[in-house]
């Protein structure tokens, strides 16, 4: 009985201060910089990877939203994933709406399908609300499996998508342009505003709100937040965003189809967040890139064996740096922060 | 250089020259295009080796052996086989990121035997705008075989239409009157070859009195069966994969239920269906084979079976030759040599997927006596034939003469 009450009363995360979620605005420009020239000098191939990454990126960065900041974990984000992969893909390719218009339908789709999943969400807290999204997660592969939809998602074929071609006016303005490149430098841009938007939203009011739900429940209710309101509020951004990278996901592999949204995804997210340290915006990157590359330098190392290089890799780094890149950023920082004093 | 010996080296330039220009195309100038030289041909690969579907990582491993048996023979018209073969770990995105890998940072003159259905389709129209062949993919399903789609993607297996038509004719000899219940996989497999088997039965598809699928999570699929009974069906045919292939022979023994019951391909293994369904509820169960079975004692003397085991001993001892993953690997390796055979000094993405286009009565170790692959600039489906097999004793019993379901061209 203790250790029910122990987990459910406990706060589930450990505190980050509000400032401390972001980067400096020096820190900032360096890896925005990187960012925009690296995809110039390398091979369309790295530039995809790159584009996975920043996508990947976007789906951690919403969990890091609800696990973070609001304290709530969930193993179902891959359920929005999906959810936002085959609103765009369907928008595309069965109604013909432009591509970037489809993406914030499948974020509005995500937040109201995250915000009602919150209402009932609410009654669980600590591991039975990650049990709860679990089981949205193994559900719906096989929703959409569905035939009452396989009109619209294509079933278990799945839905292939058309890549979109650079804006004209690039061309006529003499730059070449291509598929890739483009795509990566459209998810870039996407990926900056919502990280914008959710250096804001946690600096903000409702921000506030949320972290002291984290921090102490009983103590933020007494203060006069809206507990529920704030709770279900994360959720549903925290799926709109997840949404967002699903339906950049759909447009980048150019093939939404069930088998590619298995719990696996949900875990590998989960995975991105941890590595990338809980409650760090800016570990998101970092544990993005932890997904989308280390699983290749495990095959690597060898083919037979990956999943274990890889799990072996997991633990060396948990063990090492048990808050993540946010461990090794901070550890950084006040080595520079000494050297510049002597 | 005086005139008579000018006219004589003129007449010896052009008298050779004549002679390369009527030569085989075997001497004709040699030709590349990315991914192969003098030395080495380059292959792209992709398989689950982690991840759901990882027991078929043993494909790839068994075609790595295979082209270093190759290599070590002396490789292809002298050059030598370089297989690059990534996990994709079942999920498409993967799979679209590591052929781009293959493709791009690689630079492998072709894609092989890229295994399952999503991720196949996810590369699919990469791989057919930038004009490179994706040969031979490990998966049935029927999109995988349409020259005029994507004349850059071939099947090889029989595709799963075709076992689908084979079944239909064959109810429609032995039973006219005959009143069917279909049990199928609902997954691309069941709903490719349900469409088969209603396409063989053509206006026949009356005789269907019942149809029910199951979920792959399903921990038992008997109340299934029990219904499929009540329908007073008396051909039961069962989509399914091994697990519940044996399920199933297993409960319509149980229920007494005698219909003429047809097992899929992919759920006839020895080992993994008929044993655990127990020997005696298999007893004239039927289905199809194009492949012989490791197991089976009957090919202990034959020639294309000696080969494998003796290959299995010598440069694939992790693989179990109960494994029939193992002999399809082998299989599809086969194939591709004979291909790069074909191909000779001509080593361009066009005229590989145009010597896979002709291959002509070719047979491999592990295809079934009597069974022949047969392609054209319009049939891009490999194995077209089947035979009929019934389960007797302890082991399938060939019979009939090897069936072409005539899906492509």
């Amino acid at each position: 009985m203790s250790t029910v009450q122990d987990v459910s009363t406990a706060p589930v995360v450990a505190a980050v201060p509000k400032k401390a979620m972001a980067l400096g605005p020096l820190a900032s420009l360096i890896i925005l910089a990187l960012l925009i020239v690296t995809p110039l000098f390398v091979k369309n191939f790295i530039i995809f990877q790159m584009t996975m990454w920043l996508i990947y990126a976007i789906a951690v960065l919403a969990l890091n939203i609800l696990t973070g900041a609001s304290g709530q974990f969930s193993l179902g984000q891959s359920a929005f994933y999906a959810l936002g992969a085959y609103t765009s893909a369907i928008l595309m390719e069965h109604v013909g709406v432009n591509y970037a218009l489809t993406l914030p339908v499948a974020g509005l789709v995500c937040f109201i399908a995250g915000f009602l999943f919150g209402l009932p969400a609410l009654r669980l807290s600590g591991v039975y609300l990650a049990l709860a999204t679990f089981a949205l997660a193994v559900a719906m592969p096989q929703l959409l499996k569905l035939g009452v939809f396989e009109h619209w998602t294509g079933g278990v074929q799945g839905l292939v998508v058309t890549k979109p071609d650079a804006p004209e006016i690039l061309a006529s303005l003499g730059l070449k342009v291509s598929q890739d490149m483009w795509l990566y430098f459209f998810t870039l841009l996407v990926a900056i505003v919502i990280y914008i938007f959710s250096v804001n939203l946690l600096r903000s009011r409702s921000g506030r709100a949320m972290m002291a739900i984290r921090d102490n429940e009983i103590a933020a209710s007494a203060m006069g937040v809206d507990v529920s309101l704030y709770k279900t509020l994360a959720f549903g951004v925290s799926a709109g965003i997840t949404g967002v990278a699903g339906g950049l996901g759909a447009i980048a592999v150019q093939f939404v189809a069930p088998d590619g949204y298995t719990i696996q995804l949900a875990i590998a997210l989960f995975l991105g967040m941890v590595v990338g340290g809980v409650g760090w915006l800016p570990g998101s990157l970092a544990g993005a890139a932890f997904i989308v590359f280390v699983p290749n330098i495990a095959e690597h190392v060898s083919k037979g064996l990956s999943g274990a290089v890889f799990g072996v890799i997991l633990i060396i780094i948990i063990f090492l740096l048990p808050n993540g890149a946010r461990q090794l950023a901070y550890g950084a920082q006040s080595l520079i922060g000494k050297l510049r004093k002597n | 250089m005086n005139c008579r010996n000018f006219l004589r080296t003129a007449a010896l330039s052009s008298a050779a020259f004549a002679f390369l220009a009527f030569s085989t195309s075997a001497n004709a100038q040699k030709k590349y295009d990315t991914g192969a030289s003098d030395t080495e041909i380059k292959i792209g690969n992709i398989i689950p080796y982690s991840g759901p579907a990882s027991a078929y990582g043993i494909i790839g491993k068994m075609e790595e052996a295979y082209f270093k048996m190759i290599n070590d023979q002396g490789g292809i018209n002298g050059r030598k086989i370089n297989f690059v073969s990534y996990d994709d770990a079942y999920s498409p995105a993967k799979a679209v990121e590591q052929t781009r890998k293959l493709v791009e940072s690689d630079e492998v003159l072709f894609v092989f035997g890229p295994l399952g259905t999503p991720s196949n389709t996810a590369i699919m129209k990469y791989l057919n705008a930038k004009k490179i062949p994706q040969l031979f993919v490990a998966t049935g399903a029927t999109k995988f075989g349409e020259y005029k789609t994507s004349p850059w993607t071939m099947g090889w297996q029989p595709a799963y239409q075709s076992e689908g038509r084979i079944f239909a004719q064959y109810a429609i000899t032995e039973k006219p009157n005959g009143k069917i219940a279909v049990f199928y996989q609902n997954d691309d497999l069941g709903k490719d070859m349900l469409k088969g088997f209603k396409d063989g039965l053509g206006d026949k598809a009356s005789m269907i009195v019942a149809e029910d699928s199951y979920e792959v999570s399903e921990p038992t699929i008997d109340s299934h069966i029990v219904k499929l009974k009540a329908s007073g069906a008396d051909i039961f045919i069962s989509i399914s994969t091994p697990k519940f292939a044996a399920q199933a022979i297993k409960k319509v023994a149980e229920i007494g239920w005698k219909p003429m019951f047809f097992q899929s391909n992919v759920g006839s293994s020895v080992g993994a269906v008929m044993r655990p369904a127990g020997i005696e509820n298999s007893q004239g169960v039927l289905s199809l084979a194009y492949a012989k079975d490791a197991l089976d004692p009957q090919w202990d003397n034959d020639e294309g079976m000696k080969k494998y085991l003796d290959f299995l001993a010598k440069y694939a001892p992790f693989a179990n030759k109960a494994e029939s993953s193992a002999l399809y690997g082998y299989g599809q390796a086969q194939t591709v040599v004979q291909v790069l055979k074909q191909a000779g000094d001509d080593l361009t993405r066009a005229n590989i997927m145009k010597q896979a286009a002709s291959l002509k009565d070719f047979t491999t170790d592990t295809l079934l006596p009597g069974v022949k692959i047969n392609t054209s600039a319009t049939d891009f489906y490999p194995i077209e034939q089947l035979r009929m097999m019934r389960f007797t004793g302890e082991k399938w019993d060939v019979f009939g003469p090897p069936i072409d379901s005539k899906l492509g061209g």
